[in-house]
């Protein structure tokens, strides 16, 4: 059986960098930036839709691809 | 899919004017769902607010959106209801407007049971007129006007609903936000009223003068403090030392007062 498998896209101007996604993705997908926060490991999204539920800013949006 | 959320947004409005990390955004987001989940017509819900940052939540919604004077959203929604019964009339706002400035109308719309739903956004604090105490803030925390640690005992927002006679109660976080839309939809879907106490994180003004040293330590706190209701039943009164109880806390049917006001307008017409 294959993995889910998600597409991440962050709205960089709704971002504000509180870093809750990065903290609460199970497979580390997300990772701080300067101040906004950035897609560091695109293909280990599983589409847990974990950070997209708790971004506070409507910043996160993820797509199921697989 | 991604949450379609911006069909419920007013165009323009995003990014909001919450702090990094603040919850009521995550709140917004299961209120949202669970409006979708009722299927709930936006032209025909009204969406009432007080003064706050929770309360800034109407601007942000495309229903029928009221935001009002402080403490008195409870008031003005409980006129809108009596005017438009047909109307499905929510409220959204934190605890200082709720319980302390709206203490009175909040109990009030409690005791009568009309058909509104209040979401309270309990996070401890007043924070957008700068970090003072309110009545939810724990005893021995610090506040802008608390510098030697609060000395009040402090308000339980779901007890006192209950004892006023609100008639659906339930009590979330913002850690736990699946759970949210849920709460917020049977909410909805009781006639009566239904007070959702949402506990709640404010970094800005009480978590960094109570040693939390980031957004996710007040998150985890949540996820920490909260038990189901089904899980406490079986725990010690030690275990629970500390804990708050998540879940439906309370549900009764009682008559509601927009239809028991019609009877009385009834009375009086000779019918």
């Amino acid at each position: 059986m294959s993995k889910a498998k998600g597409k991440l896209e962050v709205i960089e101007k709704y971002c504000k960098g509180c870093s809750i996604c990065v903290e609460f993705c199970p497979t580390k997908v997300l990772a701080m930036d300067a101040f906004t926060v950035k897609v560091a490991n695109p293909d280990a999204c599983i589409a847990c839709m974990q950070c997209e539920l708790r971004c506070p800013d409507f910043a996160i949006k993820v797509e199921k691809i697989a | 899919m991604a949450y379609d959320y911006e069909k419920s947004i007013r165009p323009g409005k995003l990014p909001h004017i919450w702090c990094p990390g603040c919850g009521h955004g995550i709140i917004m987001k299961g209120l949202i769902r669970a409006m979708d989940s009722c299927e709930l017509d936006l032209k025909n819900t009204a969406v009432v607010s007080g003064i706050g940052c929770a309360s800034r939540l109407p601007g942000y919604l495309d229903a029928c959106t009221l935001h009002t004077a402080h403490g008195r959203a409870a008031a003005f929604a409980t006129g809108v209801k009596m005017a438009k019964p047909e109307m499905t009339v929510l409220v959204v706002g934190g605890d200082g407007d709720g319980t302390a400035i709206g203490g009175n109308h909040f109990i009030h719309a409690c005791r009568r049971n009309i058909d509104i739903t209040y979401i309270v956004m309990n996070n401890n604090i007043y924070g957008m007129t700068g970090g003072q105490f309110s009545p939810c803030t724990p005893t021995g925390a610090m506040a802008s006007t608390t510098p030697y640690g609060n000395p009040d005992p402090t308000f339980d927002i779901s007890k006192l609903a209950i004892g006023a006679g609100a008639t659906f109660v339930a009590r979330g976080t913002a850690f736990h936000a699946t759970q949210i839309d849920k709460l917020i939809a049977e909410g909805i879907r009781h006639k009566g009223t239904a007070v959702i106490e949402i506990l709640d994180d404010c970094p800005t003004t009480y978590g960094r003068r109570n040693k939390f040293r980031s957004v996710v330590d007040m998150m985890k706190r949540l996820k920490d403090i909260a038990v189901p209701v089904a899980a406490a039943a079986k725990m010690t009164p030690e275990q629970l030392e500390g804990k708050v109880l998540t879940g439906v806390l309370y549900k009764e049917e009682r008559p509601e007062y927009t239809e028991q006001y019609a009877q009385v307008i009834a009375k009086a017409q000779g019918a």
